[in-house]
């Protein structure tokens, strides 16, 4: 199996690199690159994201065909793909970050910024938090409900369909954590990041 | 809810740490790569590397360390310590670090924060604050390890890092350092109250109490202690006990 990490110039993605070959133990081929022809033949992708929506977006568009073989690989021929942080983010239509930017749409919906309820709760909204399980999704599996993972973020993905949610975790507000739809996953959260229970995560996505 | 971080840190100087836990198991108490393994297979939140390698030369070996550790630890890595350019976080980040912890460069140059916030975006700029007590309810901001006075306010300062892009504050009491005798908790108070992003009480811990007196007096998003951990008094999950059996959240 051949799963792709998306390395298109998003900031820092060498944790993402480390946890996914921790887990795939030399079984699974981790391919970090943005070379369209490999994603193409690609039986996964993880799609990391960090810095602002609008960068990370930036980014995405600079290289030449990416976001078009993205969509291919996730929307018309329905392969897995992992969205992580501004990653899982991008699937919004629009996000707000430094100024209104379109994203993939592959989920309706839109990306704000988080509540702080008038500086009562700090911004970015980092450390460890419970997630609360609402959808069995195939990423869960063996992890707890109430499990912690680490988060790193101001912003939040606010889908129009709510039935796509997996998880939440509460802060400020109920933030949305996790998606699913169809064969498109994304975590708020930074699996890679998260210790045990990251690579669960992990491991669950590669095993789909 | 959102948890609060103990933070366990190792000064490393040319490659090895400088303060030791002198745990039976180790075979190299000096090894860095071990010891952040054993914190992260403990429970730390989050591990941090302080770099305090004085000659250049040297520098590369931390990098070394970094990479080494980040195929070990699944859990954040903060390294700081000499980061002075774009350059320098490129390379800590590249090799595995999830933040980097700018001191002096961000002293001299505040638009240094914004640079590299914009460049790498917030989550991944700390900002080391230290400070020491000049008068009633006044701070101000030292360098090189406490020794070089800079006449800037400590809380002004720690806005200003805060507008221009840092993430979170790591906020040092130079008074407290190596005291064992608590962190400042004046100064917290001071330096929560007047910013909206996480900061991170460093300096002064002596026992778990401490570790209390900073979150819940002081308005600490995370603890950040050497000693107590290094030297074996408590172990993480010590703290992450106590701290729970005072009510205080935190990730068993």
């Amino acid at each position: 199996m051949n799963v792709t990490i998306v390395d298109y110039q998003s900031g820092n993605i060498s944790s993402v690199i480390n946890s996914f070959t921790e887990v795939a133990e030399g079984k699974v081929n981790i391919e970090v690159t943005s070379d369209i022809k490999k994603i193409k033949h690609s039986d996964k992708i993880v799609l990391p994201g960090q810095g602002s929506f609008k960068s990370c977006v930036d980014s995405l568009n600079s290289i030449n065909g990416l976001v078009d073989t993205l969509k291919e690989f996730a929307i018309v021929k329905n392969k897995p793909l992992l969205g992580i942080c501004v990653g899982l983010q991008m699937f919004a239509d629009i996000g707000y970050e430094e100024t209104e930017t379109k994203g993939l749409g592959w989920i309706s919906g839109k990306v704000s910024k988080l509540d702080n309820q008038n500086g009562k709760f700090k911004l970015p909204h980092i450390g460890w938090n419970e997630i609360n399980i609402i959808k069995d999704s195939k990423i869960f599996k063996n992890i707890k409900n109430n499990s912690h993972m680490y988060f790193v973020h101001s912003y939040e993905f606010v889908p129009e369909d709510k039935s796509v949610i997996s998880a939440t975790t509460d802060y400020s507000s109920n933030i949305v954590c996790s998606v699913e739809k169809e064969n498109i996953f994304g975590t708020q959260f930074h699996p890679e990041k998260s210790d045990k229970t990251g690579l669960n995560l992990i491991q669950n996505f590669l095993n789909l | 809810m959102l948890k609060n971080r103990i933070i366990p840190c190792l000064d490393v100087k040319n490659g090895r740490v400088v303060k030791g836990i002198n745990f039976v198991e180790l075979k190299d108490a000096g090894d860095p790569v071990e010891q952040a393994k054993i914190y992260s297979d403990g429970g730390a939140d989050e591990i941090c590397f302080l770099d305090i390698t004085a000659s250049n030369e040297n520098r590369d070996t931390i990098i070394d360390i970094v990479k080494k550790t980040s195929k070990e630890c699944f859990v954040p890595l903060t390294v700081g310590g000499g980061v002075r350019t774009i350059q320098n976080i490129t390379d800590l980040l590249l090799a595995g670090a999830d933040k980097v912890s700018i001191n002096t460069a961000a002293v001299k140059n505040v638009g240094f924060v914004k640079e590299a916030s914009k460049k790498f975006g917030s989550q991944c700029i700390v900002v080391a604050i230290d400070a020491k007590n000049v008068s009633d309810n006044k701070w101000e901001v030292f360098t090189h390890g406490g020794r070089n006075k800079t006449g800037i306010d400590a809380v002004e300062f720690a806005k200003q890092v805060e507008f221009n892009g840092a993430g979170e504050i790591l906020l040092t009491s130079m008074d407290k350092d190596g005291t064992k005798s608590g962190y400042d908790v004046d100064l917290l108070k001071a330096i929560t109250k007047s910013t909206n992003i996480p900061v991170i009480a460093s300096g002064g811990v002596g026992t778990l109490d401490h570790l209390y007196d900073g979150i819940v007096k002081g308005g600490a998003s995370a603890v950040l202690a050497a000693s107590i951990f290094h030297y074996g008094e408590f172990k993480i999950k010590d703290a992450k006990e106590y701290l729970n059996s005072k009510n205080v959240s935190v990730r068993l």
